[in-house]
């Protein structure tokens, strides 16, 4: 195969991936949350239980006014919404889906690669607390910064643990090297890097930067339209992105009977199982205060995750 | 809360809550997707009232109770010549019997009040306008809603019996028989501490 047509054919999976995917945890949400609730959720669009429900909300927001705020700053207001959305589809790249190298861009130092560019998701929301003059973006913003910056080391740490169990940085390398027993020796990572990560993307029960009934939208507040999809979409692309990474790192990603021809549906069948549990956790649990997500961050998940890499320091040493 | 001793493993609380949500998700739910779907409504709903024009004698009774004011009614008065008899006798006859639904509040009073039955509820909901004079309902209009009116649901089987009912009892067993208050079953009253 001609390496143009090989750089082809991945690029537009990823990408058909960053779309779809999260377009179908979306709607997975719509209707999962609301049979939690007790009702049925969209049923209208799409004539068979509103199927696209989602596909009506992208049009509804591309023919929205594109407003920008009087007092904003304009370039950066614009930006964010890019900034936010471009980290996750640049990790969907490093993502092995099979065995046999089934992976947009094998990577020697994928990990590290990963939670590096997700840092920059980081950027984007003090990107638009800041450009949307507005003070309850501001408080969202400023909120969520320091619950990022906070998240991003149980985040590294439990991922560090699971690199030296597997001995390599790269994604692919961790999941060949993956064996069942690790679920027990890695449980303590797994959930650290779970809750971690749900706090990254400033999910329920992590959305205080958001917050929707105390600062109206928080750094979402004077974003519409087709901004705001694009903002919206990072929500859902980041489910994906840390359901796949918790799947890759410490489920075993495409580990599974006849993992020869069927590994690249094991990976999809972990990740929407991930991406339920985010969405029964969001259904289920209240937000949790400012104060009380930095103590769980600084006084559990650190600590937790420190004991996890002494556990497997020494497992390794031992074995 | 674990201030009688009793304690919680840490994070039970937290499993219960996915506990309870995962059931609610596996349960069908009841939602009825109306206006595809009629409602079921109980019996006796109140939905809009209803005017039997031939029963009314005009008495004013229910424009009188109505807290709200929202019924109106104009009548005059016809002589009707009966052969034989001493003079003309005299009826009421409706001219206009309005009900302002924006201002009813269905408390129902009218039609509790009324002696010949001639004002009825009906489980009808579905007559919202977009111009508020609308709402005002006139004798034809009324009369109409009388073909939705249901039948009134059978009595209670452990209720007292009705004073017509009572009545006709009473008249069969014939003078003397024991009436109804003294062979009523007790009702269960409780036992007055002493």
């Amino acid at each position: 195969m001609p390496l143009w047509l090989d750089l082809l054919v991945r690029v537009v999976a990823v990408v058909a991936a960053f779309l779809v995917l999260p377009l179908v945890v979306g709607q997975t949400e719509h209707k999962v949350m609301a049979h939690m609730q007790s009702r049925l959720g969209p049923m209208y669009a799409g004539a068979f239980h509103g199927w696209a429900q989602l596909v009506a909300d992208g049009v509804k927001f591309v023919q929205k006014e594109d407003i920008t705020p009087r007092a904003a700053d304009r370039q950066v207001f614009r930006l964010a919404p890019i900034v936010a959305l471009f980290p996750y589809l640049v990790v969907l790249l490093a993502i092995p889906l099979g065995p046999g190298g089934l992976v947009a861009q094998q990577m020697d130092i994928g990990l590290f690669f990963v939670l590096a560019v997700l840092g920059v998701g980081v950027v984007a929301v003090l990107m638009s607390a800041w450009a949307s003059a507005n003070k309850y973006s501001l408080l969202g913003g400023l909120r969520g910064a320091a619950q990022l910056l906070g998240y991003e080391l149980p985040l590294v740490l439990s991922a560090a643990s699971v690199a030296m169990a597997a001995g390599t940085l790269s994604l692919s390398g961790i999941v060949e090297a993956w064996s069942p027993w690790w679920l027990l020796w890695q449980a303590p990572a797994a959930l650290v890097f779970f809750v971690s990560g749900l706090a990254e993307i400033r999910r329920p029960p992590f959305d205080m930067p958001i917050a929707e009934s105390e600062l109206v939208f928080g750094y979402l507040t004077e974003y519409t339209g087709l901004r705001f999809a694009f903002f919206l979409l990072a929500e859902y692309v980041g489910i994906v992105v840390i359901a796949a990474l918790t799947t890759v790192l410490f489920l075993g990603g495409w580990h599974g009977p006849a993992e020869e021809h069927l590994g690249w549906l094991w990976t999809l069948a972990k990740v929407f199982a991930v991406s339920f549990v985010v969405i029964w956790l969001r259904v289920t649990y209240p937000r949790l205060r400012e104060d009380q997500l930095q103590r769980l961050c600084w006084l559990v998940l650190v600590p937790v995750a420190l004991a996890q890499l002494v556990l497997t320091a020494a497992v390794k040493v031992a074995m | 809360m674990s201030e009688h001793g009793e304690r919680h493993l840490p994070g039970k609380g937290l499993i219960n809550g996915l506990a309870v949500t995962l059931k609610t998700m596996v349960k069908p739910s009841t939602t009825q997707q109306y206006p595809d779907v009629e409602p079921d409504l109980p019996p006796r709903s109140r939905g809009v009232i209803a005017l039997l024009e031939e029963n009314c004698t005009v008495c004013m009774l229910c424009a009188r109770e109505c807290p709200d004011w929202c019924i109106y009614i104009d009548s005059h008065k016809e002589e009707v010549v009966v052969p034989g008899a001493a003079r003309a006798r005299q009826r009421n006859v409706l001219d206009k019997f309005d009900i302002d639904f924006s201002l009813c509040m269905y408390c129902g009073i009218c039609i509790e009040v009324c002696p010949f039955d001639a004002l009825h509820w009906t489980p009808e909901f579905e007559y919202a306008e977009t111009d508020v004079l609308d709402l005002l309902h006139d004798k034809n209009r009324l009369g109409d809603w009388m073909q939705t009116v249901p039948a009134p649901p059978a009595h209670d089987v452990l209720g007292e019996p009705s004073k017509e009912e009572a009545t006709a009892a009473r008249k069969v067993a014939g003078p003397g028989a024991a009436t109804p208050a003294q062979t009523a079953r007790p009702a269960g009253r409780p036992e007055r501490a002493s």
